[in-house]
């Protein structure tokens, strides 16, 4: 059976919508939960993460005829934790105050499965062009969602955005969502709004919809 | 029924797992080394920045400093290379001696937190005050940089020495919020209890180990080393 050729434009929307790494595949939680108390730092976290996948991605990519089967995991985690070393050494040059704000979570990108994952599903069996776009598009979607969640918390438990005050005086923040249970209240919250935005284009794309609505209405 | 064929892998040699790791190890150890080589210069400067603009915040008055370390015997001396927790004399404009920063560190709730403070001779008090480090709890622990009541104790937190000048006077201790009733206190933060805690007593370990010395030695002392300014 022939496989589906999937367009080059796919292969980088994916990750924004249909798979997203966090609302679809829910990977990632540790950072995506940890790091996003702050719409700032899940943009930077976001964005450290893009350029380890790609990269990582390009590296397994380029590399996949050269590495054993039996020696692929060892290899890849080798591969992602160069990268973060990389991106931690760079944040360090750019700002310390961003770097002191990350704190142990660049690290730990180290460890996000979505990255092991990527290299192992899709890298490693693809060229480096289509690795490249599917890092892309993982990372892209990745720094969307954890910005979604880090507005969410910041507004809600710190009352600011970007550090700007959004509400008047006296507004009552809930602490509980800059606390690493608010990550999980944020998180369910999108989920909610996710499943419910992909339960109505299923319903749509059901045969026999219209008729149904018709006959009910 | 017919039982499962098992199917035969092709065995990977052990040198081409060899030559892959060997291989990748090597790339990798390049690539980090090459990153460390380009970006080193830069984070030191920034490092230094950071601590030079924290030095700055805490004891605003200070034009120039000097870092300090103390020899065998105890005296003060001017550090021929930075130290890990640097302690620094700071010179206002007409070169009178500002008063003294001091770098300190111990256990919070989640991790080390550093601190930089700054100590006044004249007032015998500490009156500047910055977490450098630290990964306390978001919302909790990291209270301690922002509140306002908390930091209001750094304005003149007393840290006079006894008669002998060979240890504090009273010992810096943190209590419960709204509870401070002594100058040396510290007025702590009700839901950054272990964080707040900590802070009086790196406070305290930091100001025992390093004033007695610096009361006794810091007027008179000539720095051999230009000044940073």
């Amino acid at each position: 059976m022939a496989l589906k050729q999937v367009s080059p434009t796919d292969e980088f929307i994916k990750g924004l919508w249909r798979d997203n790494p966090v609302f679809i595949q829910v990977l990632g939680m540790c950072p995506a939960l940890a790091v996003s108390n702050t719409a700032i730092n899940a943009l930077a976290m976001g964005l450290a993460t893009t350029f380890v996948l790609l990269m990582a991605g390009l590296s397994v990519s380029l590399l996949r005829n050269f590495i054993p089967r039996e020696a692929r995991i060892v290899s890849f985690i080798c591969i992602i934790a160069t990268f973060v070393t990389c991106v931690d050494y760079a944040i360090m040059a750019i700002s310390i105050e961003l770097h002191r704000a990350l704190g142990a979570f660049i690290a730990l990108i180290v460890v996000n499965c979505l990255i092991l994952g990527r290299s192992e599903a899709f890298a490693s069996k693809h060229n480096p062009g289509r690795a490249l776009l599917d890092g892309l598009g993982m990372g892209v979607g990745f720094t969307v969602a954890l910005f979604f969640i880090g507005v969410l918390r910041e507004i809600l438990g710190s009352g600011t955005l970007f550090g700007v005050d959004m509400f008047p005086d006296g507004f009552q923040t809930w602490t509980v969502m800059v606390l690493p249970s608010g990550g999980f209240f944020a998180m369910a919250m999108w989920l909610l709004v996710v499943n419910w935005i992909r339960q109505r284009q299923a319903d749509a794309e059901k045969p026999g919809h219209d008729r149904a609505r018709e006959v009910a209405s | 029924m017919n039982a499962p064929v098992p199917t035969e892998q092709k065995r990977t040699s052990a040198w081409s797992m060899y030559r892959a790791i060997v291989g990748i190890g090597a790339f990798c150890a390049l690539l980090i080394v090459t990153v460390y080589g380009a970006t080193a210069e830069r984070i030191a400067d920034n490092k230094a920045r950071f601590l030079s603009n924290a030095v700055a915040e805490v004891l605003p008055a200070a034009r120039s400093t000097v870092e300090v370390t103390r020899d065998a015997d105890g005296t003060l001396v001017a550090a021929t290379k930075p130290a890990n927790l640097p302690v620094f004399l700071g010179y206002g404009e007409q070169g009178e001696l500002a008063g003294a920063v001091i770098t300190a560190e111990g256990m919070g709730y989640a991790d080390n937190v550093r601190v930089l403070y700054a100590y006044s001779f004249e007032r015998q008090a500490i009156v500047g005050f910055k977490v450098l480090e630290s990964k306390e709890t978001p919302g909790l622990g990291d209270k301690v940089e922002i509140e306002p009541h908390f930091l209001a104790n750094f304005e003149a937190l007393d840290a006079r020495l006894n008669e002998n000048g060979t240890a504090l006077a009273n010992a810096i201790v943190t209590v419960k919020q709204g509870q401070k009733t002594e100058p040396w206190q510290v007025d702590g933060i009700t839901g950054a209890t272990i964080t707040s805690d900590a802070i009086g007593a790196i406070l305290n370990q930091g100001s025992s180990a390093w004033l007695p010395a610096l009361e006794r030695d810091a007027r008179g002392f000539q720095p051999t080393q230009s000044r940073q300014e």
